[in-house]
């Protein structure tokens, strides 16, 4: 447990801190510069957007985790219930789940839109970075449209030469609103 | 409307109107929930005096508080001077409760303190008054930090009307190896265009997981162990596979139970040796090790036999004593209602037997879960189907005249399907609906049945 919150920087804290733009520092030629990170994430949005979820499960490492906390500043996915709280199986079996057409809360299916921006590098050491956005995200359903927005953090590494999430955390402004049921990852 | 409501229903049949009509549940409001004890929410949730915590009876704002002697009150969240609600926020520590319009301000339990600029109002006004006040819900009482309140001055007391029911309260303290529960790991608040009838008619609806919740057992069947988890979503999974049980097992060897006043439970289905009691499990082996110490070997495997899936104490709190979790139904309009779900560390057992109780609310309360939000599409399409001009009667006859008699003084389903406890809490209806005012005893209305 120790080592596994080792690897987890408070995200929360780390907000507040003052951010160091990587922009305009010499990087190493592997390094994570903030256009890379940008292209990374809009990548991801449209997969998603596109509902090309296998895809979007292919980006997260093998120990990768998803988490969409149910308190501001919650800190840890694990003495605080969580809207998704996924490991790395768990999101399999939730992207599995999606495919199916027996998933009756997607039928009809979602569409959904989303604008990613302010994309802002918190931490960085080299071939890893912290990457900070602002979401809004419209999801279509069944004659109903909702928005959600938030802040989105994504730990991007690099794993044989692709950019891998290690982890991603959603903070949704409304997270601890009563909220009709969640099936599209944000 | 000061109709007979048996003419809803007939021999395993409810009319649709019940969950549709906006004027139904104007009188649900005032006959239901203004007269049974409701739950309010555990004592862990006020702590110390001043704590407080803010939440509804039925779309009534009141306010649980713990008063600076340290005693339990239950207000209405209204000030007396214009009526504002006072406390804003949904839960916190304060000294006083301070009206944001005139500045009135009131002690914890609900007494007016003082009021600025006093002088203005009437010669016969007094700050001791005590119709000046954050005025008091009629009856509170706690059973075993279970707090409850009903809003009618005369009617039967907590425990009678929870009869049966005090054996799933009890369950849920008694797993506990130092005797004592905590509120703890935060809250979901799932909500559904539906009514909150269907909630509840869901609970103990052993019929439904093998259709309803097809997507998720299929996709947790075909999930590789072998992928990285680190502990939460090997839980997630083990609790989908579970709802898989075979049709003949959800038929024949769960059990559903249902007593007076609309309350029931349903037996529980898991045989997974990871989500319940399991030597083979280290923190199980802990922790019965913590409860055997604390109780004793005989009393820790009493406590371990009771073996129950939901517990629904109506008209608005369910329980899993088992996984320490517990729903309130919060009615919002006819066709639209909030349940707030809260997890209980169990004191005295290992911190990781908590981390499972949160990993295991993720999965069956989460908003975001894979099985839940099949759950909140049922009671969505149950809406827009009732909107259509189909089938007038509604099928709750599964069972239907073959209950048997429970020893006490209730009714078990002739099988585990069996719609029996949907007759029963609309037995209770009828009985609250008719009735107005009065309290319900054991004997009540008995038309669906």
């Amino acid at each position: 447990m120790a080592k596994k919150q080792k690897s987890r920087p408070k995200v929360a804290a780390s907000s507040r801190r003052r951010v160091t733009p990587l922009r305009g520092r010499p990087q190493p030629a592997a390094s994570l510069d903030l256009h890379r990170c940008v292209q990374f994430i809009e990548h991801e949005t449209r997969l998603l957007d596109e509902a090309k979820f296998d895809d979007w499960l292919a980006l997260f490492a093998a120990d990768g985790w998803y988490w969409v906390p149910s308190e501001p500043g919650q800190n840890n996915p694990h003495d605080t219930v969580s809207l998704i709280y996924d490991d790395r199986r768990l999101l399999e079996t939730r992207v599995r789940r999606l495919a199916s057409p027996r998933m009756y809360s997607q039928e009809p299916r979602s569409r959904t839109s989303r604008v990613v921006t302010n994309v802002t590098i918190e931490e960085a050491e080299g071939r890893a970075a912290t990457v900070r956005s602002k979401f809004l995200m419209i999801e279509y359903r069944r004659e109903q449209q909702r928005l959600f927005a938030g802040t989105a953090w994504h730990r991007l590494v690099q794993i044989d030469g692709a950019i891998r999430i290690a982890w991603k955390r959603v903070d949704l402004v409304n997270c601890d609103a009563p909220l009709d049921g969640i099936t599209q990852p944000f | 409307m000061s109709e007979d409501f048996s003419r809803f229903f007939k021999p395993g049949c409810v009319h649709r109107q019940l969950y549709t009509d906006p004027a139904i549940f104007e009188l649900e409001m005032a006959r239901i929930f203004g007269i049974a004890w409701i739950y309010i929410g555990h004592e862990s949730q006020v702590k110390k005096p001043g704590d407080y915590f803010a939440t509804q009876i039925g779309r009534h704002p009141v306010v649980m508080t713990r008063d600076a002697e340290g005693q339990l009150r239950v207000i209405h969240n209204q000030c007396a001077h214009r009526g504002a609600m006072v406390v804003a926020t949904e839960k916190g520590s304060a000294d006083e409760f301070t009206c944001c319009y005139h500045g009135w301000t009131y002690h914890l339990d609900g007494r007016l303190k003082a009021v600025p600029l006093n002088h203005g109002y009437p010669r016969d006004f007094r700050v001791g008054d005590p119709k000046m006040a954050m005025q008091p819900v009629a009856r509170v009482k706690s059973y075993r930090g279970f707090i409850f309140a009903s809003e009618a001055v005369d009617g039967p007391d907590l425990e009678g009307s929870l009869g049966h029911m005090t054996t799933s309260l009890d369950d849920m303290i008694d797993r506990a190896p130092d005797g004592e529960i905590e509120a703890a790991g935060g809250v979901f608040k799932h909500a559904y265009d539906g009514n909150w009838k269907v909630y509840f008619e869901n609970l103990c609806d052993a019929a439904h997981p093998l259709f309803a919740h097809r997507s998720s057992i299929e996709a947790a069947q075909a999930q590789s162990d072998a992928v990285h988890s680190d502990g939460s979503g090997e839980i997630a999974i083990r609790q989908m596979r579970q709802n898989g049980a075979p049709y003949s097992f959800w038929e024949s060897q769960v059990g559903i139970w249902t007593y007076p006043n609309g309350h029931s439970y349903l037996g529980d289905y898991h045989d997974d040796s990871k989500l319940v009691a399991a030597l083979k499990d280290p923190v199980f082996r802990d922790y019965l090790t913590a409860l055997e110490k604390k109780k004793g070997k005989k009393e820790a495997q009493r406590i371990l036999e009771v073996r129950r899936w939901n517990s629904n104490i109506y008209p608005n709190v369910s329980l899993m004593s088992q996984f320490q979790q517990l729903r309130v139904v919060h009615p919002i309009a006819v066709n639209r209602t909030v349940v707030h779900t809260y997890s209980f560390r169990l004191k005295g057992a290992p911190e990781q037997m908590f981390r499972n109780t949160v990993s295991f609310a993720n999965i069956v309360n989460g908003t975001g879960s894979l099985v839940l939000t099949d759950d909140l599409e049922i009671y969505n399409r149950i809406d827009l189907g009732l909107s259509s001009q189909g089938a007038e009667w509604l099928q709750i006859g599964r069972g239907y005249q073959s209950d048997l008699p429970d020893q006490h003084s209730g009714r078990k389903g002739v099988n585990s399907t069996s719609e029996v406890y949907i007759r029963n809490m609309l037995d209770a209806w009828q009985g609250y609906m008719n009735n107005g005012s009065t309290g319900l005893g054991a004997e009540t209305a008995r038309a669906a049945s």
